[in-house]
């Protein structure tokens, strides 16, 4: 059962899948030619002694909770979720239960995202200044998910102005189309693209700040668009000249109250800070532990390797280009 | 501070020096004099002494963030940045769960306000009266300003503009030559309007008659000495392993000034006193302070005792004596020497020192026909407890700042050896949380003792990786602190040792920095205490 497409979570070599039904095109996409049948949120099915159904998790388009009910006994493993609207997916889907699996990606009290809105205006505000500076504006975010939901944010911020893209994002913006996600228009930039790009504002996947395809924008200026962003050290760190404080994972306070409204006694953290948020929970009185994952280490070490993918087997896998 | 939190945000986010000194230009321009005074002030890295602890300030972020020790702990050791840490937590701007928080309040006060009617009376304070304004304060600045504030309550500024940057900006707003700015900033002076208008006015006579010039400085040798050209038209001279300092005689008075801008005179009597009775009225000397000891110099960490003390006693004067080993002639008679030919000014200089006098001497020509010929003198370098050649153009000028071209540093090879990864930790700023900060050690018998921190010397991509081995391969976490099995062997380098009562091993190493990793070496084949203590006899020889 597959909670999302990213590449952490959604791995090959399974004889079949279950993943929720609005994501079916994008997993096809990442694992191509395996057997994935879809079910609509909500629905339930009988496997063994234990009945299953997905819920929205508000991450990426398709991304799902997994209920599992056994005996009355009630486990969701959420996968990697978020509470802030995102206009291309469905929203989080608080489910009771008795065990809580949460992710911990960004489980410290000093990651609280600023609105969606207001990081998409100071996008603009920064196109705009690359603009009068006569710059391309080339912003870097993963091409599952995050570029998709900056190109829908950005809608307000058009006037008209076409985004012109990578072709691993553009490759997905066509599956999110495909699914019924209604995105802005863009244009693709191909090996034969040539001419100004000064005033553009250009989407990336990571991997492509610093690499031969750069070249072509001439004196650039490059942002990148994730959660890691929110710390000055990181920004400063990067090879990035503009960091955007944007995730597709609940901050600290979203977890907490994510916890909350799950009713559960207890919650297993796992992915980034799961000792620290475990901890915490623990010492106001929920039973709690940490569990493991394949993907060894913690926080990521780079901005631009990964938003909550850890491990850089997965980033070689992905051709070096991203994941979340 | 509005204005001020946005020029160091623009200072912050861009690495071309055109854009920084744009954003400069720019402020300085719009920003009353008594701001700007106060924007050079820290720009400079100048500092407010003492206002507040900053285990205070932690642990009313805590407080009023309802954060327990440990988190906070967290969430320092994740960002590397006490003041950045607080913002973030205390970060109201944000939708928290269940409503809108209220807005922040204009900040409508200056800078010079800030710190004149709010952070400096800080200090007069007892602590409820801070904790109550400076709570506040956190409450109703935004975010971004709310971290500029933490950094002037910390005193731990660092805008990432060099100061000749800041000191381009303001000639470019007052209209002088930059190397006038930075006269004008040398030395002590008060952050006040009057002071900012006399910086960007124009050149008056009789300035400051304590002011030192900016310092020349020199690049190091990296390229075949034989590519300097002709060894004729080059002075050599020992490179010597002290504190630059210039060394003015004005108005009656005696100055002493570090290369770091530190009045020194008051450390080192035994020097000003033969300046006053020996060096005429109108001179300016460039050169070393040394300890000294029958004409040779004593380790660096000799000298460190004259400036670590607060008090000088007999004592410390008996152990650590001083002497000033000049090499310059900047002034005299009161004339700017420095567009002289350094032949002529070091000739004016070897009339003005007199012979031997221990405590005031001039810095011997290392006379050499041939390149070949300085390369066999360096190689007596560390036999002589120096540091290197400086080889320097006879015909140059005195300019300020490194340029190069005029002033090569020649450095003996360091010292290396192979030492044990034990102990790794985050860095601070860029490198938080990156594993940067490395501790390792040599074979004591069986057992690995730890002698040298090392912080820098790898590529980022090694930085990466070792990080990445580091974090998969810890043993124990004491606090930010890992332990890490004894596999990794890096070559140290390391300019010079010395016997150490603080350090485990009983010795400490000058400058250490990772050389090479290793890893066609075992740990068991790392070196061991005995070889740097033989390293230390070495030394001590001489």
């Amino acid at each position: 059962m597959l909670t999302h497409a990213h590449g952490d979570h959604a791995r090959p070599g399974s004889a079949a899948y279950l993943a929720a039904a609005p994501g079916l095109a994008v997993l096809g996409h990442r694992l191509p030619g395996a057997r994935i049948e879809g079910m609509p949120y909500g629905e339930t099915r009988r496997i063994g002694e234990v009945e299953v159904s997905f819920h929205p998790a508000g991450h990426v388009l398709g991304s799902a909770q997994v209920r599992i009910e056994r005996r009355g006994e009630i486990w969701i493993v959420s996968g990697d979720y978020k509470r802030q609207a995102d206009p291309t997916c469905a929203p989080f889907e608080p489910v009771r239960c008795h065990t809580f699996i949460t992710e911990a990606t960004f489980a410290l009290p000093i990651y609280r995202w600023d609105p969606t809105a207001t990081v998409a205006a100071e996008i603009s505000a920064w196109w705009q200044e690359n603009t009068q500076a006569g710059r391309a504006s080339v912003l870097c975010a993963y091409s599952l998910g995050k570029a998709q939901r900056l190109l829908a944010e950005l809608l307000p911020h058009l006037a008209g102005r076409t985004i012109r893209t990578h072709g691993a994002i553009e490759a997905m913006n066509e599956v999110y189309r495909r699914s019924g996600v209604l995105l802005p228009p863009t244009r693709r930039i191909d090996p034969q693209t040539r001419g100004s790009f000064a005033g553009e504002l250009i989407l990336a996947p990571p991997a492509a700040a610093g690499s031969l395809w750069m070249r072509r924008f001439g004196r650039a200026q490059v942002g990148f668009a994730s959660g890691w962003m929110r710390l000055r050290g990181t920004r400063r760190r990067g090879s990035f000249d503009r960091g955007f404080a944007l995730s597709d994972h609940a901050d600290w306070f979203d977890l907490l109250r994510t916890i909350e409204e799950s009713g559960a006694e207890r919650v297993l953290a796992t992915h980034g800070y799961s000792a620290t948020l475990a901890r915490f929970l623990g010492e106001r009185g929920w039973e709690t532990g940490v569990l493991g994952t394949e993907f060894r280490g913690e926080t990521p070490a780079r901005a631009g390797s990964d938003d909550g993918a850890e491990s850089p087997e997965i980033e070689g896998e992905a051709g070096g280009e991203e994941e979340e | 501070m509005k204005r001020f939190a946005e020029l160091y945000a623009g200072l912050d986010r861009t690495n071309s020096t055109n854009e920084k000194i744009a954003a400069l230009v720019d402020y300085f321009h719009a920003a009353a004099p008594a701001d700007a005074a106060w924007a050079v002030w820290f720009l400079t890295g100048r500092r407010l002494q003492r206002l507040v602890p900053s285990s205070a300030l932690a642990a009313w972020a805590r407080e009023a963030a309802g954060v327990p020790e440990w988190l906070f702990e967290e969430c320092y050791g994740a960002v590397g940045d006490l003041a950045e840490t607080v913002a973030l937590l205390l970060d109201a701007n944000a939708t928290p769960a269940g409503g809108e928080s209220p807005p922040a309040i204009p900040d409508t006060l200056s800078l010079a306000a800030w710190v004149e009617e709010r952070l400096l009376p800080l200090r007069a304070q007892p602590e409820a009266a801070q904790r109550e304004a400076v709570v506040a304060w956190w409450r109703e600045l935004e975010r971004w300003p709310r971290f500029v504030l933490g950094k002037l309550l910390t005193g731990a500024l660092r805008v990432g503009v060099a100061q000749t940057l800041v000191e381009r900006a303001l000639s470019e707003v007052a209209k002088v030559e930059p190397q006038t700015i930075a006269q004008r900033l040398m030395g002590t002076w008060e952050p006040t309007a009057e002071f900012f208008s006399r910086l960007v006015g124009r050149i008056e006579e009789g300035e400051d008659v304590s002011r030192p010039y900016p310092f020349a400085l020199a690049s190091p040798l990296d390229l075949a000495p034989s590519e300097l050209g002709e060894v004729g038209d080059w002075l050599m001279e020992w490179k010597w392993d002290g504190i630059r300092a210039q060394l003015i005689r004005r108005g009656g008075d005696c100055f002493l000034w570090s290369r770091g801008e530190e009045l020194l005179t008051e450390r080192f009597p035994e020097i000003v006193r033969i300046a006053r009775s020996r060096l005429p009225e109108g001179m300016v000397l460039d050169g070393e302070i040394l300890a000294m000891h029958e004409g040779r110099p004593l380790p660096f960490s000799v000298l460190q005792r004259r400036i670590g003390r607060i008090r000088l006693t007999e004592r410390v004067l008996a152990e650590a004596p001083a002497a000033f080993v000049a090499y310059d002639l900047l002034e005299a008679e009161g004339d700017d020497l420095r567009d002289r030919p350094l032949a002529e000014r070091r000739a004016r200089l070897a009339e003005a020192i007199e012979p031997a006098q221990p405590i005031l001497s001039l810095s011997p020509e290392v006379v050499a026909e041939s390149w070949e010929a300085a390369a066999a003198e360096r190689l007596r370098c560390r036999e002589l407890g120096v540091e290197g050649l400086m080889i320097k153009r006879l015909g140059s000028p005195y300019r300020a700042g490194r340029r190069r071209g005029d002033w090569w540093k020649w450095k003996i090879d360091p010292y290396e050896v192979d030492a044990v990864l034990l102990y790794a930790q985050p860095g601070h700023g860029r490198r938080a949380s990156l594993c940067t900060d490395y501790t390792f050690g040599v074979w004591d018998g069986s057992e690995l003792v730890t002698f040298a921190k090392a912080y820098s010397g790898l590529t980022d991509d090694e930085i990466v990786a070792l990080d990445l081995w580091i974090r998969q391969n810890t043993i124990e976490r004491f606090g930010p602190v890992r332990s890490v099995p004894p596999v990794q062997v890096f070559t140290l380098a390391f300019e010079g040792i010395a016997r150490s009562a603080r350090h485990r091993s009983g010795v400490a190493v000058r400058f250490p920095r990772i050389a090479r990793w290793r890893p066609d070496k075992r740990a068991e084949e790392a070196d061991t205490l005995e070889r740097l203590r033989a390293l230390l006899v070495a030394t001590r020889r001489v």
